[in-house]
């Protein structure tokens, strides 16, 4: 264990210092700047008028539809890390079953290139 | 005497990220002085050049500036998570450099699963995306939030694409060992950017798209959505978001470096120029892959999102896809680099 904790304290210790860093610099205007809210000031901004209606309203299916196809090419971009860093020892057999995997997928995207998943218009 | 070393260890960690971080945040200073300064040039107008010689302070004036302006929480909004959105992006995008070695042996932590690291450090931040464009409880954020969003993981799979051709090429996450890799005695021939340049290519522009950067900047593109996600936020919030975009710049310049140009290498592996220390050529090719950057904002017109989404999943994925294939096929059948992996 003690070379993991050699590997790794330092990455601690230096997301600590840029969290310092981060955290001053936000909390900064708040000690240090001059403060006069009103109303007007502090409502959201939507060009002029008052808001209309709330902000949070329905969006395109579409954005779902993205991160569903992030979360399946992501994931299989996971799988081929070991894969990659592996692969003069697992040989012509590691070889072949990544590119029966890798076939498997491309099935997959032209099923939903064909089906239209990818429209943006 | 065991508590000493320990306590020394402890201090000397906390001085050599101290020592970077501060050198990192006066390079990106001079960074988006040198931004606006290309784009000017390009537009025939002067740029910054009051504050300081040729304005060259201009950039630390805008943080005072900042600091002293007077900072605004809209009431709608949900006033932690607000808050807490600007922090993250500022964090996470510092938290990435921890392990890029800018020289032989000089990374924070020299971690062997670095790339993994950067790459899920910074596919983190588009929750700082999220978070700021949500809680702003404002049209324009939200609408911004999802197009970044939708925009940045998008990008993403081709990158993870394009390092994974550079990882079958090494056969370690370590970067350093990536770099050492490229080390073979021909000099910048040797580079992966010549074999593997189609994901040169790939890689320089996901990673404008995954940096939200023109021409791809749709997040926050001035005539539709004033400026995105970031519209509800002033003072020192939003330039923590500034501030986060341009430490991410400048990761994916580093990690283009180390990828494909051969990180702290001299590009001409002979005395006197392998005498220069390897951290000057490690700056230097970041600033030339930040010129990149600074053009292609100057020179080329901003996309349409259908347009964005078209090339990401359609011209990319399947491109970066086949060449995953290929260069594990060509690796297979010649046996390049089986050598330097046992």
């Amino acid at each position: 264990m003690p070379s993991l904790l050699d590997q790794y304290l330092p990455l601690v210790v230096f997301m600590a210092i840029a969290a310092v860093i981060s955290g001053a610099l936000l909390v900064a205007p708040f000690l240090v700047a001059f403060k006069a809210p009103d109303s007007e000031k502090l409502s959201a901004y939507e060009c002029g008028f008052n808001a209309f209606d709330d902000a949070r309203m329905q969006f395109d299916v579409r954005f779902y539809l993205v991160a569903l196809l992030f979360i399946i090419f992501d994931l299989e971009v996971a799988f081929l890390f070991p894969w990659a860093v592996a692969f003069h020892q697992v040989g012509v057999f590691g070889f072949w079953a990544m590119m029966l995997f890798l076939g498997i997928l491309t099935v997959g995207f032209v099923y939903e290139w064909k089906k239209g998943a990818l429209e943006w218009d | 005497m065991e508590e000493t070393g320990w306590f020394l260890a402890l201090l000397l960690m906390v001085i050599k990220s101290v020592v970077l971080l501060v050198v990192l945040l006066i390079f990106i200073a001079y960074i988006l002085y040198a931004d606006r300064k290309i784009w000017a040039a390009v537009q025939l107008r002067r740029g910054p050049n009051v504050v300081g010689p040729w304005g060259l302070f201009q950039s630390f004036a805008d943080m005072l500036k900042f600091v002293f302006k007077e900072p605004v929480i809209p009431d709608g909004s949900n006033k932690g998570v607000f808050l807490l959105a600007p922090f993250v992006m500022g964090l996470l995008s510092l938290a990435a450099w921890a392990v890029i070695p800018v020289a032989e042996g000089w990374a924070i932590a020299d971690i062997n699963v670095g790339i993994l690291y950067v790459l899920a450090i910074s596919s983190l931040s588009v929750y700082g995306v999220i978070m700021g464009g949500w809680a702003s409880n404002s049209k324009y954020p939200f609408l911004s939030a999802l197009r970044a969003a939708a925009q940045m993981i998008s990008y993403e799979v081709s990158i993870g694409f394009v390092i994974i051709t550079v990882l079958l090429c090494v056969g370690s996450l370590n970067l350093t060992d990536i770099v050492r890799a490229q080390d073979n005695g021909w000099g910048i021939l040797g580079w992966y950017w010549l074999p593997l340049f189609p994901m040169f290519v790939i890689f320089f522009i996901s990673a404008l798209a995954e940096t939200n950067r023109p021409p791809f900047d749709l997040a926050e593109a001035e005539s539709e959505l004033v400026a995105g996600f970031m519209v509800e936020y002033s003072s020192t919030p939003y330039m923590l978001f500034m501030l986060a975009e341009y430490v991410a710049i400048i990761t994916m310049c580093a990690l283009m470096t180390i990828l494909f140009l051969g990180g702290w290498l001299s590009p001409i592996p002979f005395p006197p120029f392998t005498w220069v220390p390897g951290v000057i050529w490690f700056v230097l090719k970041v600033c030339a892959v930040f010129f990149m950057f600074a053009m292609v904002k100057a020179f080329v017109p901003r996309y349409r999102y259908d347009q964005l989404m078209r090339l990401g999943w359609k011209v990319f994925l399947p491109i970066s896809l086949a060449m995953v294939v290929l260069v594990a096929a060509v690796l297979q059948i010649t046996g390049w680099g089986a050598e330097m992996a046992q």
